[in-house]
């Protein structure tokens, strides 16, 4: 006899336990500490920062800890907290020029002025898996110190005027993308925006198309560069700028090719990515994907999906799809009722059409 | 009551804004307002919307139901109604009849609203046009012109190719005759429930960022033509716990020989009509 299920509280509740038994694991073992987890997991921590759009490397590390290591649960942890803060103010642009680089390499040129800087990078590990780590080696310091201000490669071309201009303030001033709903057509400063947020698998994929002829657009990585950047804030009754303290960033300038139109010669375009920590390919996808979104301001063709605005700020968001595609799972046993009442009424039909249909061809060889 | 966070949540400017946009709603019954959307606590899909709508109303008097396919105890409407007893320390019901407001997903109660009652709906897709024009900036531009052509063909062409309307559940609704509106994947059974109702309805989409509103007694109609009008669901069976033939029922697998049973989808409405059979 079916009896009506009550007790869905309870149930939650037990879950809860189960879940908070099963994030633990074995309770011999020590329980892994925040700073471990911000010192020996920092890219981790880097990602959950930049796609919960918040810098705090703490919260981040107990995001990532309370999410059992998925990444995408932290991500939204640090949102669901960040949702709350109270906005003090904005910040001054950034001056990335001046970063402490500790990473800085381009694709372009040989060598550029300041020098490629490997820093620390998986790039050239093999991929080894390390059965038996030990002692890391000791690290050799730098002879002579990195200039404290590092010429941007994509300002060498510029000189030349071979590479669009971007004016220094020539964007409007943007708005908080998470306090105002996003509307469309969206200017770049907002797709931006988005992007920094969306989900770093999303925009890869999405980068990846452009390079495989959805969106075409022959990008050179013109400069990654990483390091550490002073933060300013100007606050109002004070009237001048001061530094609040300094955050990681890596960004990207990608140059891409542009075979002119809207009135422009062919000259070298431009694709901007930036990231929280360091997050390089991160900063690269997105610096494509951004390319691939200005095909309207260029004149050019807007077939690809990574050149569809809509399509891509609507679903890059990895709060809002994991949020989505998850509530697949609650009750839908209204609308599926409903729906099953539909087909029966159109499967009875059919039916009642076929014997119809019999019968009209029963007539037809009797007569 | 969690007293690290503001009364039910979100902060006072939050629901200023929620507020402005609600009045802009009810101002314009059935468009769809814009808003600043912010991130809940729960998953996007999940109710956010609704949650937000909730939370900008609630005072400390109010009573509220929470509902999930009209049941007070699934999971989902479990959790809601723990989130704001938690964060509003508001006194909660199972009830409809004591409830001032009630957030619901996929139902209305079966129990006529009264005038001082609020039904919120949780919306995962406040475009009725979507899955007909994907761009949003398109959509947008046909509400403005009251273009709803594409909807009204493809009315037509479920009824040339099945000989019935194929929607079964978030049946499109004209609202006071100017904005085609999603009633929210409620079954079109409920969709008469809409018109000219008693209870202020409102409507939170949080993922979309989308709020609208249909005030009391509004004119809502459901899209149907002349020759095919507007029918809703009907069951040869009766509700097996409390023998009501007019509510909407659920349909319960009990073995797997293929028995069937079919039970009351509103459990406060069941419960009520066992008891008062009982006395």
């Amino acid at each position: 006899m079916y009896v009506a299920v009550k007790g869905g509280e309870q149930a939650i509740a037990r879950s809860l336990a189960l879940l908070a038994e099963a994030r633990r694991g074995d309770p011999a073992l020590a329980e892994i500490e925040l700073a471990q987890i911000r010192e020996q997991l920092r890219l981790g921590v880097a990602r959950v920062m930049q796609e919960g759009s918040l810098y705090d490397e703490e919260l981040a590390a107990l995001a990532i800890r309370q999410a059992a290591g998925d990444m995408l649960e932290a991500i939204f942890l640090l949102r669901a907290y960040r949702t709350t803060l109270p906005r003090f103010g904005y910040t001054e642009p950034l001056d990335t020029d001046a970063m402490r680089v500790r990473r800085r390499v381009s694709g372009t040129f040989k060598d550029i002025p300041g020098g490629q800087v490997l820093g620390p990078t998986y790039d050239y590990t093999q991929r080894l898996l390390d059965v038996e780590a030990g002692a890391a080696e000791p690290v050799t310091p730098a002879e002579a110190a990195l200039p404290a201000r590092m010429p941007r490669v994509l300002d060498l071309l510029d000189a030349e005027a071979l590479i669009e201009r971007a004016e220094a303030g020539g964007d409007a001033e943007p708005f908080d993308l998470t306090r105002e709903p996003l509307s469309f057509p969206a200017d770049r400063a907002t797709r931006l925006q988005n992007l920094a947020r969306g989900d770093e698998g999303f925009l890869l994929g999405m980068a990846y198309s452009t390079q495989r002829g959805y969106a075409e657009s022959h990008p050179f990585a013109g400069e990654i560069r990483m390091g550490e950047v002073d933060v300013w804030v100007c606050p109002e009754e004070l009237g001048f700028a001061i530094e609040i303290g300094s955050i990681v960033l890596t960004e990207c300038q990608m140059i891409n090719q542009f075979h002119g139109g809207n009135g422009v010669p062919p000259q070298f375009t431009r694709g901007y990515g930036l990231s929280m920590g360091e997050g390089e390919r991160k900063a690269m996808s997105m610096a494509l994907v951004d390319r691939a979104l200005r095909c309207d301001e260029l004149a050019e063709p807007n077939e690809a999906p990574a050149q569809n605005q809509e399509f891509v700020l609507s679903h890059s968001d990895s709060v809002e799809a994991s949020g989505f595609v998850q509530h697949l799972k609650l009750p839908h046993y209204v609308d599926f009722q409903a729906e099953l009442s539909l087909l029966r009424t159109l499967n009875a039909r059919h039916a009642a059409q076929a014997r119809g249909e019999i019968a009209a061809a029963d007539a037809g060889e009797a007569s | 009551m969690t007293p690290s966070y503001n009364f039910a949540f979100l902060d006072e400017d939050t629901k200023r804004m929620l507020r402005r946009a609600l009045l802009k709603a009810v101002a314009i019954p059935g468009y769809q307002v814009p808003f600043g959307s912010r991130e809940m606590p729960l998953p996007y899909g999940w109710g956010t919307g609704g949650i937000q709508v909730t939370a900008a109303l609630l005072g400390p008097d109010d009573v509220l139901k929470v509902i999930d396919q009209g049941a007070d105890d699934t999971t989902n409407a479990v959790n809601i109604r723990r989130f704001f007893a938690r964060v509003a320390g508001v006194a909660t019901t199972e009830r409809t009849v004591e409830a001032s407001l009630i957030q619901t997903r996929h139902r209305i109660p079966e129990t006529p609203l009264r005038e001082d009652q609020i039904l919120v709906f949780q919306v995962p897709e406040p475009e009725p046009l979507r899955t007909l024009e994907p761009r949003e900036a398109e959509t947008r531009t046909l509400h403005a012109l009251g273009d709803y052509g594409l909807m009204h063909v493809k009315l037509y062409e479920d009824i040339a190719q099945y000989g019935h309307i194929a929607t079964s559940y978030d049946y499109p609704v004209l609202v006071d005759g100017r904005f085609l509106t999603s009633p929210s994947p409620i079954p079109k059974f409920d969709n008469p429930k809409l018109d000219r109702s008693p209870a202020l309805m409102l409507f939170g989409a949080g993922r979309e960022k989308r709020l609208y509103a249909i005030p009391p007694y509004t004119r809502v109609e459901s899209l149907a033509f002349d020759d095919h009008p507007f029918e809703i669901q009907q069951w040869e069976h009766r509700c097996e716990l409390c023998g009501s033939g007019e509510s909407y029922l659920d349909e319960v697998v009990v073995d797997d020989r293929g028995g069937r049973m079919f039970v009351c989808s509103d459990t406060d409405y069941c419960g009520r009509r066992r008891t008062e059979a009982q006395a």
